[in-house]
């Protein structure tokens, strides 16, 4: 598992699309609060759930084997013990990142995608993650634990 | 490569603050403006939606104030902060996030006039009542709580019982009845002081005292943990969607710093005690000095309470810093040592033999040692706390919060510690005449 703030940096700045399993189409929801503001700091967001034609004006797919194309992240918002599919399914589409969100901490899952040489950050928000180490967070009054003489970038 | 896990004097001077993204300054910018444009129309209403984050009017947020903030839950151990106009503010911030009408706290006896009229008469208007309680008998606050009991409240350092609490004992109080426990750190400062690392869920600072250090700046802190279980069924303003926020579950949607962003966008959006920026960065110009001035006003205080002691015309002194104060093991566990010996900060009291005349005689012979109410001065202040702070009480209530009628209280500064003990020594000669 990746925890440090260099590498969640690396990862959070390195990749820019995002699958994001379990995603709701309700605007109160956690997920959709995230996927919102992925959307708003350049991320491309691909929504993974069978209930939806689309959320955030984002084609949403039954499964992350039915994406067409590559993406960079997986992004799961699902029960621990259902984490385990999405990450053979990572490692299938050649995914860089397995990002199970807080509160979702699959260990078989974060060893699977670290045999195959994915990042994998358990029991974090990526939203929250990104607002930590860019700045926003830091607004908010909470503590980012940046401890640094350069600017941010 | 693991985070460092930065010392309290580095994160004194660096948290909070690295250099301004627009400029390269190094030092704090001061951001006195009260509102920030959006960006387009969608940026705006995700702002307000709370789906990004970001800065719209200065009562919310502000980025000098963010830096006192984060500065302050980095020094307590906490995972976020929301700084006010006062170190009544916060605690009222605190409270008053907690809480709703039919309510009851249990909090110490021993605590600052002002947080007793808060609770006894304020917030009693509201439907919120309170029970004092002996707050050296942690087994006092469970056998005072209700079934609609909502919180502990209780001072670190009693200002000025210098009544130390038994923080981890009263935390398991309150934990097992899934009660939060706010504490009142400000005598300690978090230099000497850590409340949530002994259970505390909830602290606030008068942030005018030691943090900001130099008797010119109003402002008050209040951090979370970020540990306390909000969803345990007790507190629905927490989990259930905000009629105040068009909605928002502030536990569900911000998880561990939920109470920081409610209190923020519920609380203080609403009552409006927000600190200038002008004062945020006068406050953490003190922070960032904390430390040294921690030491410095304990070593003197020490030497103070060491002298009264031995002095013919002291009736008694009361400074957990001695060695033979009878909360001294207490302090061992819970406050930073510097040498060896635990820090017991700057404030300590004694009684000046002849009574309360006498004492009235003793503040007005000083020098130099300047007869006002605060605390935390660079300067030594004296004062006569059942004539001023704690006038509005009668003296039933000024003996439960620790206040004799003889009692002088000092707050030790930083001036030297002979001149300090020469002022003292000559205002006590004038004590007896």
């Amino acid at each position: 598992m990746s925890d440090d703030i260099s590498t969640l940096r690396r990862i959070l700045r390195d990749n820019k699309i995002i699958a994001i399993v379990g995603l709701s189409a309700d605007w109160h929801r956690p997920s959709n609060f995230a996927a919102k503001y992925l959307q708003q700091h350049g991320f491309r967001i691909v929504p993974v759930n069978p209930r939806y034609e689309q959320i955030l004006g984002e084609r949403s797919y039954k499964a992350l084997e039915d994406i067409p194309f590559k993406v960079d992240v997986v992004d799961v918002f699902r029960r621990t013990e259902d984490v385990l599919p999405f990450a053979q399914a990572a490692v299938a589409l050649g995914a860089k990142c397995l990002w199970q969100q807080i509160g979702v901490k699959n260990l078989e899952a974060d060893a699977l995608v670290r045999a195959a040489g994915l990042d994998s950050v358990m029991d974090r928000c990526m939203k929250i993650e990104h607002a930590r180490l860019f700045g926003g967070l830091h607004w908010a009054g909470v503590n980012t634990r940046v401890i640094s003489a350069k600017r941010p970038v | 490569m693991a985070d460092r896990t930065f010392q309290p004097e580095t994160l004194a001077i660096h948290a909070g603050q690295i250099p301004d993204a627009a400029t390269g300054a190094r030092a704090l910018p001061i951001y006195q403006t009260t509102s920030f444009v959006f960006d387009s129309a969608e940026h705006a209403a995700s702002l307000f939606n709370l789906q990004t984050f970001g800065n719209v009017y200065s009562r919310l947020s502000n980025p000098t104030v963010a830096a006192l903030e984060e500065r302050v839950a980095a020094l307590e151990g906490g995972r976020a902060a929301l700084a006010s106009a006062s170190g009544m503010a916060a605690e009222a911030m605190a409270l008053m996030t907690i809480l709703q009408q039919g309510d009851h706290v249990v909090a110490a006896g021993a605590l600052y006039g002002g947080s007793v009229s808060m609770l006894s008469v304020n917030l009693a208007k509201f439907g919120i009542t309170t029970t004092f309680v002996d707050a050296t008998r942690p087994e006092a606050f469970a056998e005072a709580i209700r079934p609609n009991t909502r919180a502990l409240y209780a001072e670190s350092l009693g200002n000025p019982s210098m009544l130390l609490l038994d923080i981890a004992a009263v935390a398991d109080v309150a934990h097992a009845h899934g009660l939060p426990l706010v504490i009142d750190n400000t005598v300690p400062s978090p230099y000497l002081c850590n409340p949530i690392a002994f259970g505390a869920d909830i602290v606030v600072h008068s942030a005018t005292k030691y943090l900001a250090g130099h008797g010119t700046t109003l402002g008050g802190v209040m951090v979370e943990s970020g540990k306390f279980p909000w969803d345990n069924g007790k507190f629905p303003g927490m989990t259930e969607p905000s009629p105040g926020y068009h909605g928002v579950k502030f536990y569900e949607t911000f998880g561990d710093f939920g109470f920081c962003m409610r209190a923020r966008m519920e609380t203080l959006r609403v009552y409006g005690a927000a600190l200038s920026p002008m004062s945020a960065w006068q406050i953490l110009q003190g922070v960032e000095t904390l430390p040294l001035r921690m030491e410095r006003h304990s070593r003197n205080a020490l030497a103070v309470a060491r002298f009264l002691q031995a002095h013919p015309r002291v009736s008694w002194v009361n400074y957990p810093g001695l060695p033979h104060h009878p909360q001294h093991a207490l302090l061992k566990q819970q406050m930073r040592a510097l040498d060896g010996m635990p820090m017991a900060s700057g404030l300590l009291a004694f009684g000046v033999l002849g009574g309360a005349a006498a004492g009235e005689k003793f503040i007005e012979g000083a020098q130099f040692m300047s007869h006002l109410v605060n605390i935390g001065d660079t300067r030594t202040l004296i004062s006569h706390p059942a004539t001023t702070t704690h006038r509005q009480l009668n003296e039933a209530q000024q003996r439960a919060a620790g206040v004799l009628p003889d009692m002088v209280r000092i707050s030790v500064g930083l001036e030297h510690i002979d001149d300090i003990l020469w002022d003292i020594d000559q205002a006590l000669a004038r004590s007896g005449a």
